[in-house]
């Protein structure tokens, strides 16, 4: 038993709680580590110094915490092994406490007979000497207290005669005082300390008829002194002696063989049970292999079958519940296989078919355009009707290639057969020459184009065709819808993103029209003359060409104030678009506007602002009046007003300082602003 | 001026209408409508330009493009329907200077036929060098070391451009306009295509060009002599 204390009562739970108390204490202060952490996490208040110490406590835990989080074999193991260690352990302290209470009770039966015995033997003795006294009428009182003396010395000896090594017998007075005297000085057999027979047991036999007993740990003392105390049963009894003086009469049986048995159960249960524990870590590790292995290929197949290595499949072996797994996991890799070649192979059919058709059709196209031109070349020698027939056919033409061209080119895209080029190029140079391609259209709706921002190069990695398409669309698409204002092409460049917004002072957009204006054969007013004669592809085109970049394209736009439709690439191609160096929102929008005024109100006579208030508020009933027809945009008065904007054509436009040009972090407030009109599904996909 | 041109289509429509357009501009066109039969057609008729639909019954028109090119330095342009990339490229890589795009104007394509005839009309007694490489403009040869190096006449009119002004960037764009003599941009694929082929036959390394090099983002340039 462990050393120190006293042995304690069969089912006590002295040794329990010691053993206990060791793993409880690491719990608890694991558990206050990790509350610490998740206090320390929530905000709480801790110092830095704290926070610092916990965090480079947690550092070199995290791997393995991870381990843990990540392997369930790891885990599983582990439970087992804690699981089954709770319970060896509570199958140890059962048996070892039924052991132990088995064996006390035989020893404690044993005992009692024994030193009942004993105590009869020492009645009798006591009763004894006086009728031999009486009898022999040899009884002086000198003798019988000479005689007195040496009894209990024969009595002791006497009665541990009886089993030396089981138990050793101590004779003591009940007073201290008695203890004095040499007749009644304590008598120990077998080198005992009488101290051992504890207080309470002497009281109790000093107060008491029966006999008591306890146990107790049995010191030693004298020739016997370094022999170990060892744990005992102390039976006793008051009895009289020859002189009729009240002594306690003690039998000590120490406990050594029982604790011997007990320790060699207890060893047996240890090493039995480290045994079954660490065999079943080992079978559960075993076990979960069998199981997880399977799972962690199935894990790996699939993730090499979403890497488009589709022939990948499981090895299924027997027929057992992750056989079915397997042989499910491999029927579903085979029809996804064979829908993905299916989906590839009408793919490649639909390219096929949209390559032929376009040379079944451009063939003959190309024979009736060029018979019409001849046709149209020598219209001067026909008669009026075919004259203008001839005009009419060459006309319509026209119109027919470009729409057959936009057709394919749309086909193309649905076949996912459109290819980037990209390289870097400099969209100045792109926006100089749509320019230059729009002018005479621009010349002949009076409109004027302006360049905003191109002060620096705005290179980008792009497909020069594509981004030319789509830029020459937007401008062609303002000036025609632009009612003779300016048109605005801005540029920018922040981030990782470029950025050419189109800005018209036209009729606008409608709400919710700014995402319907991308929709294939859009139109925005049914009834509305056409003068150049889209072909409804241009916008739905240039989305395509856009979302081949990864970049955007969105519109904007507010009934009579015109639209901006905004193009924004990423600086270089595998690069993603967080945000655009624009906001879609044009600043000389009617809310931003309002927004404005409202700011320089507050600012009230700011000195930069002094005169605005005074001008805005004269501007603004000409806007409300001439609400619903389009509106001649009035502009925010916080910029410079460019001189040379028109005045006579009712548009003025807004001018900006050179350094708004490009705002940087400006238009996250504008795009997050979700009145905004924009195209959503742009939006969701870069997930912003 | 020399105006003979050879027609390669197999649709008889489009080639009777090709001849109509290019008799009008008075030229004097000849045919054939099968792949197989082009390379004989072209050796009688020793055109001075090659018009060659890429879709050919037979050879196609990659085939027919690349057998003239290995015989001769003749121009040839494609007609095509597609304008794709890959298409186009093929046709370029194989020997084509130019394409036109169907369906195209007659205008267009008389502008595009004169363009590639008109350089034989203007030899000039020029001696020029690049890099390590002499150039004789009116002789048309370019030499290295006394060795002479077979050029196309577009490639060795994309070359004299650059050598003419070695100190200046050409953009694609003024390439197209000064050698292919395009008015408004097109194709730069034409360009990057032609460099690519110049390059593989003057170049000792074309991986490591130092005649024609590239200013990124620009365009070309002629390496230092």
């Amino acid at each position: 038993m462990s050393g120190g204390g006293a042995a304690p009562k069969p089912g006590a739970p002295g040794v329990r709680a010691g053993r206990a108390a060791g793993p409880g204490r690491v719990l608890t202060r694991f558990r206050r580590l990790f509350q610490s952490g998740r206090l320390l996490q929530d905000g709480s208040p801790g110092g830095p110094a704290l926070r610092l110490l916990v965090r480079w406590v947690r550092r070199p835990l995290l791997p393995a915490v991870r381990l843990y989080r990540r392997n369930i074999q790891l885990r599983v193991v582990a439970a087992t092994l804690l699981m089954s260690l709770g319970v060896v352990l509570l199958l140890g302290f059962v048996v070892i406490g039924q052991v132990r209470n088995g064996l006390l009770e035989a020893k404690e039966k044993a005992a009692q007979s024994q030193a009942a015995g004993g105590f009869t033997v020492a009645k009798e003795k006591a009763d004894a000497p006086a009728a031999l006294g009486g009898r022999d009428g040899d009884g002086t009182s000198g003798k019988s207290g000479r005689n007195s003396v040496n009894w209990r010395s024969d009595l002791v000896e006497q009665l541990a005669s009886g089993g030396p090594g089981a138990f050793n017998v101590v004779a003591l007075s009940p007073d201290a005082q008695d203890a004095a005297s040499t007749s009644r000085a304590p008598r120990v057999s077998g080198g005992v300390d009488f101290a051992s027979v504890p207080a309470d047991l002497r009281s109790a036999v000093a107060r008491g008829n029966g006999p008591f007993e306890t146990y107790a740990q049995i010191r030693y003392t004298g020739a016997t002194e370094d022999r170990e105390p060892e744990p005992g049963l102390i039976v006793g009894k008051r009895l009289n002696d020859v002189d009729g003086n009240a002594y306690e009469l003690y039998y000590l049986f120490p406990l050594t063989q029982e604790e011997q048995s007990l320790n060699l159960v207890k060893g047996t249960l240890a090493t039995a049970g480290l045994f079954v524990v660490v065999l079943l870590g080992a079978i559960a590790w075993l076990v979960v292999r069998q199981v997880v292995t399977p799972v962690r290929m199935a894990a790996g197949i699939a993730e090499r079958l979403s890497t488009g290595r589709l022939q990948e499949r499981m090895k299924v072996t027997g027929e057992d519940d992750i056989a079915r797994l397997g042989e499910a996991f491999n029927k579903m890799a085979q029809n996804l296989q064979l829908k993905i070649q299916q989906l590839e192979e009408l793919s490649r059919m639909q390219r096929r078919f949209v390559s032929d058709v376009s040379h079944e059709l451009r063939t003959p196209l190309t024979t009736v355009r060029m018979a019409a031109d001849v046709i149209h070349e020598a219209r001067g020698d026909f008669d009026p009707v075919t004259a203008r027939s001839a005009e009419l056919l060459g006309d319509q033409l026209d119109r027919f290639e470009s729409l057959l061209s936009d057709l394919l080119e749309i086909s193309r895209f649905d076949a996912g057969a459109a290819a980037l080029e990209a390289e870097p190029i400099d969209l100045r140079v792109v926006v100089r020459r749509v320019i230059g391609g729009a002018e005479p259209l621009a010349e002949r709706k009076g409109t004027r184009i302006r360049v905003l921002g191109d002060e620096q190069p705005v290179v980008a990695e792009a497909d020069a065709r594509r981004v030319e398409r789509v830029l020459r669309n937007l401008v062609v698409n303002a000036v025609e819808h632009g009612e003779g204002r300016d048109v605005v092409v801005r540029m920018g460049v922040a981030g990782g993103a470029v950025a050419v917004a189109v800005r018209d002072y036209g009729v606008g957009l409608k709400p919710g029209e700014a995402t319907r204006v991308f929709n294939r054969f859009w139109r925005a007013d049914p009834a509305r003359a056409r003068t150049t004669g889209g072909t409804g592809l241009g916008l739905s085109i240039a989305v395509e060409d856009a979302r081949l970049h990864g970049g955007w394209l969105q519109a904007w736009g507010e009934p009579g104030g015109g639209s901006q439709f905004r193009l924004t690439l990423p600086r270089t191609a595998d690069e993603a678009l967080r945000g655009s160096p624009i906001p879609l929102e044009p600043e000389d929008s009617r809310r931003n506007r309002e927004r404005a005024e409202a700011q320089a109100l507050k600012e009230g006579g700011a000195q930069r602002l002094g005169s605005v208030p005074a001008q805005q508020c004269a501007d603004r009933p000409a806007l409300a009046s001439a609400a619903g027809t389009p509106a001649p945009v009035a502009p925010p008065r916080t910029a410079a007003v460019d001189p040379a904007a028109m005045p006579g054509s009712g548009a003025r436009v807004v001018a900006r300082p050179a350094e708004e040009t490009v705002p940087g972090g400006g238009h996250g407030a504008v795009e997050a602003d979700d009145s905004v009109h924009q195209v959503p599904e742009r939006e969701d996909i870069r997930g912003r | 001026m020399k105006g003979r041109v050879l027609v390669v289509d197999d649709d008889t429509a489009l080639a009777e209408m090709l001849g109509i357009v290019l008799r009008g501009e008075g030229f004097e066109p000849s045919f054939v409508a099968d792949g197989d039969k082009a390379l004989a057609a072209f050796r009688e008729a020793k055109p001075d330009l090659v018009l060659l639909d890429l879709m050919l019954p037979g050879r196609d028109g990659i085939e027919v493009c690349r057998l003239i090119r290995a015989e001769s330095g003749v121009p040839i342009v494609m007609l095509t329907a597609k304008s794709d990339t890959v298409d186009v490229v093929v046709g370029l890589e194989s020997g084509a200077d130019d394409y036109i795009v169907k369906p195209f104007k007659p205008k267009e394509l008389v502008a595009r036929i004169r363009a590639r005839l008109r350089r034989s009309e203007e030899p000039a007694p020029e001696q020029l060098a690049i890099g390590d490489l002499v150039i004789d403009v009116a002789g048309h040869s370019v030499k290295r070391d006394g060795q002479s190096i077979a050029l196309t006449p577009l490639e060795f009119d994309l070359l004299v451009a650059l050598a003419r002004k070695p100190w200046q960037v050409f953009t694609r764009e003024v390439l197209l306009e000064q050698v292919w003599g395009y008015r408004h941009a097109a194709d730069t694929r034409l360009v990057n295509v032609h460099v690519q082929r110049l390059r593989s036959k003057v170049e000792k390394d074309p991986e490591r060009p130092e005649i024609v090099v590239t200013v990124r983002g620009v365009g070309y340039k002629a390496g230092p002599s």
